[in-house]
């Protein structure tokens, strides 16, 4: 079993057709929609999670290819700024998926991308704008 | 056996010093005992880094050609409102000052993502500054008009002054309400969906000393990554507060007043906050030297978090309206662990004040010390203890008429 969160691009063209539904119907893929908006000029950005065999999973993901629908991992588009952040951890109970977590020693946080679900609290709350989503390029 | 400020700075001279952190000073004191920890430690270093809302710069620019008298006109710092009541090219800038473009909280919760602190943050990292002023005009100062960029290396004093700083403890905030409130102490959750608080705990200065025996006016300190000194007690500075029988103050209590020269310090210890729904603010890294004179402040310097009691105070109702209830107490131990419990529900933790960074100034305080390059001094004088009956008096102006705000 493979589980990965991925950021898929669509272009104009497939802005209104059914897509995700065939990761389901053809690939037996499990889904879960984090996030989904559609640009001004009608590109489609979403994030997902998605679930299944390894062998299913590459078939899915050729599947989304062959679209043209551009594929990139979740955590290339979360950014914690470092230089910025100074672990006082007030962002680390408010992370629902603990993607922003504490040392227990060095009382420094600690952040895990592949955790992330991209819901933005953090960004919102951060005093230091630490935190940084770019998702809609 | 007791030991005087000269004698501790000449064994610093001598680079013989004994300087412990505050944290370290609890293992000491739990091994040795107060009596020989007295005896062996010199310093005790504490450290704080948090958001400290009353503080700000002035400056001086020089005198432009022909010649300007800001006071009495108008000044902006990248579009953000300075202070200009003073004489001709003296300009003071508040952390908390917004453009006054920015829509606040008309579009709640208010982003607030600039204000004087971030200015404060640039100007220090040698950022240019956009400065544009406007002035009346006088036949010894007859410009109207400048608009240029200032840079901190080109101006004359450029100094850090805050009134209050260093809240010697601090509320723990919560939300009884049903809907989530965004606060000074952050973004509370509705019904007690969280509890913040702001402080470094054990590691704080004015907790270390709570009846501010070696904390005076003159003290040297760190401050903002530089040297800089208490000048007076913080604005609010209310030492009658309440104190358990470890002498440590249950409530806000203490408060100092610092000043610095900006030139020294350092974008890493002065960075601006924004605080969604509330406004923006400049977090501050403070530390200060404790020298252990005798036993009785060895013993106060061996603090621990759980010897340390914070309110629990409701910022939906109790806190805005000025009632004084208190939901309840809690240890900083407690709420470093994570999650406490309030009126039976188990509620999570966030800790606004760095922790990590705390330390940090701790240990960069002990370093300097140990080196030679940092002497302690004595106070010129006291800043009000508890026996000054000195008190924190709440709002007594005559006001013309009933207005009371809500949201």
């Amino acid at each position: 079993m493979r589980t990965e969160r991925v950021v898929l691009h669509f272009p104009k063209h497939l802005a209104d057709k059914p897509v995700i539904v065939n990761l389901v119907r053809k690939f037996d893929l499990d889904f879960n929609i984090l996030k989904a908006t559609i640009t001004p000029d009608e590109e489609g950005v979403m994030v997902l999670e998605i679930t299944g065999e390894e062998e299913n999973f590459q078939k899915g993901i050729q599947y989304l290819k062959e679209l043209e629908i551009k594929i990139q991992p979740l955590s290339q588009d979360v950014i914690w700024n470092e230089t910025r952040c100074t672990h006082c951890l007030y962002c680390v109970s408010y992370c629902p998926t603990k993607a922003l977590q504490r040392d227990e020693e060095t009382y420094l946080v600690k952040f895990d991308p592949q955790k992330c679900i991209a819901c933005g609290i953090c960004v919102d709350i951060c005093p230091y704008k630490a935190m940084e989503i770019r998702l809609v390029v | 056996m007791a030991k005087t400020i000269e004698e501790i700075n000449e064994k610093i001279r001598q680079g013989k010093a004994v300087v412990v952190t505050a944290e370290e000073m609890i293992d000491i004191v739990r091994e040795k005992g107060v009596e020989k920890a007295a005896k062996e430690v010199d310093v005790v270093t504490t450290g704080t880094f948090g958001m400290m809302c009353s503080s700000g710069i002035y400056f001086n620019i020089g005198h432009t050609k022909p010649r300007i008298k800001l006071g009495g006109g108008k000044v902006y710092l990248n579009n953000v409102p300075a202070y200009a009541g003073y004489a001709a090219v003296d300009i003071f800038l508040g952390a908390t000052a917004l453009p006054e473009d920015d829509p606040r909280n008309r579009y709640y919760p208010g982003k607030f993502p600039y204000g004087g602190a971030h200015v404060i943050e640039e100007l220090v990292a040698g950022k240019d500054i956009l400065l544009t002023a406007t002035a009346y005009g006088t036949d010894c100062y007859p410009r109207k008009f400048l608009s240029a960029y200032i840079n901190i290396n080109d101006l004359n004093e450029a100094v850090l002054f805050n009134v209050r700083n260093a809240y010697q403890n601090y509320n723990v905030a919560v939300n009884l309400s049903n809907r989530t409130i965004y606060t000074y102490l952050g973004m509370l959750k509705p019904n007690l969906g969280n509890a913040n608080y702001c402080s470094a705990g054990q590691l704080s200065p004015l907790l270390n000393d709570p009846f501010y025996k070696t904390i005076g006016i003159g003290t040297r300190i760190f401050l903002g990554g530089g040297i800089g000194y208490i000048i007076w007690q913080g604005t609010q500075h209310d030492p009658s507060a309440i104190r358990g029988e470890n002498g440590v103050p249950k409530r806000g209590a203490g408060t100092i007043a610092v000043i610095g020269d900006l030139k020294q310090m350092s974008p890493s210890w002065l960075k601006g906050a924004s605080i969604i729904g509330y406004g923006v603010s400049l977090a501050v890294g403070i530390g200060v030297p404790i020298p252990i004179l005798d036993e009785e402040i060895a013993s106060y310097t061996s603090v621990k978090d759980e010897d340390i009691y914070a309110p629990i105070v409701d910022y939906s109702s109790s806190y805005p309206n000025r009632e004084p209830e208190v939901i309840g107490e809690v240890s900083y131990k407690e709420l470093r662990s994570g999650e406490i419990e309030i009126l039976g529900k188990k509620v999570p933790t966030n800790p606004l004040s760095s922790y990590a960074k705390a330390r940090e100034i701790a240990n960069i305080l002990k370093e300097w010390i140990k080196e030679g390059k940092f002497l302690l001094t004595k106070p010129s004088a006291p800043i009000p203890g508890p026996e000054s009956g000195v008190r924190f008096k709440p709002f007594s102006g005559k006001e013309l008429k009933e207005e009371v705000g809500s949201r």
